[in-house]
């Protein structure tokens, strides 16, 4: 399966070769587990074990969640409620479903910023990326659509507003806003349908899961020094990598258990922090909360698209260039589709030839800022769209996109890159000495 | 401890927003309520007592519509003896529909809805009012001071005060220091837009002024007293599994934790050949 050469499956009984000669399921099984992996992975290559443990743990709770709900608009907060307070465990699967979402979240955002440090979109692993973005781009539209089922004040006004901005798009928007919901306002049928996709999506994103690990697996794994692991000999790539089972299925296990702890302690001890009291009042359409505020995990994306209001030169701009078509609002949607695109964009806009930012002196300030910009977004997005909030908000957005597409193709040109280990083996030697038979640990000298 | 932090109308809205958009500061006193923090457990007595004080007060306008009688028996809850349920219950109707009439509620019934049409029911009322969390949208008085909708009640039954000079005496409503959502007088607010005093209006006469239950084990009836309790019952109904959450939270850190640990030592038992084992160099 993978480009990097191994020992392949041999069936041992008799019992293995008859089912392995009319399905070659063990086989496949076994490449899989046993899928040589670059030796010198660090803790940021944990965070795809627990995505996937997370949809595994969203797909179950929300089943039998579903057991219990009625997508009613008379009946869904009231279900929600029936669910907390006499369905035995209910409160425990409901604070389990929505914080897993912020865990998802907090999650997927570790797993693409590791990606964007490190250089993994760069070529040959184009496809895992554009994958990824996809089940990314999947994974908030679930999200949403879950966040409309209890039927809330936020869960009703956050659709009104956010399907609001597919009625932003020039002569057919309307028509696509009616599509969406089934009528000309939130109700019923928007309610069943998001509830109808809300079930369906995850199953597609379980799909999507497969085709991501069987892109990465046809590649390899990128590692944090970017090198790619040697495919001369079978002798060679031994050195350079350890099979998945055992090492890397144990590591991403203990990580695992750290973080559920954490998120344990999350749904115990403060299952609503991260959610909004507002979704505590049933849906009243006649009485709009003052501020419409999303989830967290969307934060920084409501940032940009509320940041380009009508007085910023760039919008007066493509107001002006295209006769009116274009105006503050959908530009605001323009740009929040386009923060996420540019990131889909980034093998092609990246024009350095190093991958990893460990050999990438300059980058790595950028990226940093990008971080902290990431921060800002989201911080801003929570904000009210008054006084100095909107300029921090613009800043932060001028910065997103001047990251992807200016600072990025820059980048690969005027920067010197830092000499790079000759292989894998050689970093992975020099933070480990074993002459010392394990009592002192060299730090990390390649960086 | 008790500590008086005024929020300004930016910190409402923070992480989580708010219900309540301020726009003059509120003062919210962080009360101690025995709940708080991942130890902290309801105080069975408190809750009855809370109990009579809905009862007495509040329940002539608000209703508990997702609440049932039967749950004031629950463990971790009031704790009710099932005979006093079935007699709490019984002074209530409630409306069958298979007999098309009214008939006395039992304990499998719910608590009656709202009175008066604009009063909010109040079942959830301390989870939907926690929308406050400052400074600065940083959510931090809720992370560290475990400030929400319970403080947040506690300070709106006790922020009733003379209202301020420069609003005009027939301005409707009441003055309440706590409440952010309220009318407020175009007197009380200068030249650049800041309220001039903390709160606003709000169309809820003061519904307690002390001693207007008497505890029957002997506890003082101040208004403080009277307002923590009722919240502290108000928190209940709005979380009656609030003790069996943190428990499952224990149970599951805990197991989490040791297996942690175990993984750990696997782990670094599996990696130390590999790390620094022979090299064939």
């Amino acid at each position: 399966m993978s480009g990097i050469p191994h020992d392949h499956y041999e069936p041992k009984t008799g019992g293995e070769r008859w089912l392995n000669n009319r399905l070659p399921v063990l086989g496949l099984l076994y490449d899989t587990l046993m899928i040589p992996t670059p030796k010198n992975l660090n803790w940021m290559w944990i965070w795809g074990i627990v995505l996937t443990f997370t949809l595994a743990l969203q797909i179950i709770t929300g089943i039998v969640l579903v057991m219990h709900y009625t997508p009613h608009v008379d009946m869904a907060f009231a279900s929600v409620e029936h669910i907390m307070r006499d369905v035995n465990g209910g409160f425990m699967l409901r604070y389990l479903h929505a914080n897993g979402a912020s865990l998802f979240f907090v999650a997927v955002y570790a797993h693409i910023f590791r990606s964007l440090y490190y250089g993994n979109y760069k070529s040959p692993r184009e496809v895992t990326w554009i994958i990824g973005i996809l089940m990314y781009l999947l994974m908030m539209g679930t999200a949403f659509m879950g966040y409309v089922l209890p039927w809330g004040q936020m869960s009703f006004h956050g659709t009104a507003v956010i399907t609001g901005l597919f009625g932003a798009i020039p002569f057919v928007g309307e028509a696509i806003q009616t599509w969406l919901l089934g009528a000309s306002a939130v109700g019923q049928p928007a309610l069943n349908r998001f509830f109808s996709l809300h079930y369906l999506m995850p199953f597609i994103l379980a799909g999507l899961t497969i085709v991501h690990i069987w892109a990465f697996h046809s590649t390899g794994n990128n590692n944090p020094t970017g090198v790619e692991v040697r495919r001369t000999s079978k002798e060679e790539a031994k050195r350079d990598t350890l099979p998945f089972w055992p090492y890397f299925v144990m590591k991403d296990l203990f990580a695992l258990a750290i973080v559920l702890m954490i998120f344990f302690a999350i749904v115990g001890f403060m299952p609503n922090y991260l959610g909004h009291p507002d979704n505590y009042i049933e849906a009243n359409p006649l009485a709009t909360p003052a501020h419409i505020v999303p989830e967290w995990y969307f934060l920084p994306f409501y940032a940009i698209l509320r940041a380009f209001t009508a007085d910023v030169w760039v919008v007066m701009f493509a107001n002006w260039i295209s006769f009116g078509i274009i105006d503050a609002k959908f530009f605001g949607v323009i740009a929040m589709f386009g923060a996420i695109a540019v990131i889909a964009l980034a093998p092609w806009l990246d024009t350095s030839s190093v991958r990893s930012g460990r050999y990438r002196p300059m980058f790595k300030w950028w990226f940093a800022l990008l971080v902290v910009d990431f921060f800002v977004l989201m911080w801003g997005g929570a904000m009210p769209a008054e006084g100095i909030y909107p300029y921090i908000s613009l800043i932060g957005a001028a910065y997103w996109f001047g990251y992807f597409l200016v600072i990025l193709p820059l980048l690969g040109v005027i920067e010197k890159p830092l000499p790079m280990p000759a292989t894998i083996e050689d970093d992975f030697n020099a933070h480990y000495d074993p002459k010392t038979g394990g009592t002192h640990t060299v730090v990390k000298p390649a960086e | 401890m008790l500590r008086t932090v005024t929020l300004a109308a930016v910190a409402a809205m923070g992480l989580a927003g708010t219900a309540m958009a301020a726009e003059s500061d509120t003062l919210i006193t962080d009360y101690d309520f025995p709940y708080e923090g991942p130890f902290g457990a309801f105080d069975q007595m408190q809750l009855q007592r809370g109990l009579q004080v809905y009862t007495e007060v509040c329940a002539a306008c608000h209703g508990l519509k997702y609440v049932s009688y039967r749950n004031l028996h629950d463990e971790g809850g009031p704790g009710l003896p099932e005979d006093q349920v079935r007699a709490y219950a019984a002074q209530f109707e409630t409306f069958d529909e298979e007999i098309d009439d009214y008939r006395p509620a039992t304990p499998a019934d719910k608590f009656p809805e709202s009175a008066l049409p604009e009063a909010p029911d109040l079942s959830l009322m301390a989870k939907s009012r926690a929308g406050f969390s400052g400074p600065y949208g940083s959510g931090m008085n809720q992370l560290f001071k475990g400030m929400g909708g319970p403080e947040y009640i506690a300070s709106l039954l006790t922020g009733y005060k003379d209202a301020p000079a420069c609003a005009p005496e027939d301005f409707p409503g009441y003055y309440n220091v706590a409440f952010g959502a309220g009318g407020f007088p175009e007197s009380c607010i200068d030249e650049e837009g800041h309220h001039m005093a903390p709160g606003s209006w709000i169309a809820m006469p003061p519904p307690l002024l002390g001693d207007d239950v008497v505890y029957e084990d002997g506890h003082p009836a101040t208004i403080e007293e009277e307002s923590k309790d009722v919240t502290a019952f108000m928190m209940w109904t709005a979380e009656p599994k609030m003790m069996a959450r943190k428990q499952a939270g224990f149970t599951g850190v805990l197991f989490l934790g040791l297996l942690a640990v175990l993984l750990y030592l696997t782990n670094k038992r599996i990696w130390h050949r590999a790390k620094y084992g022979p090299r064939d160099e």
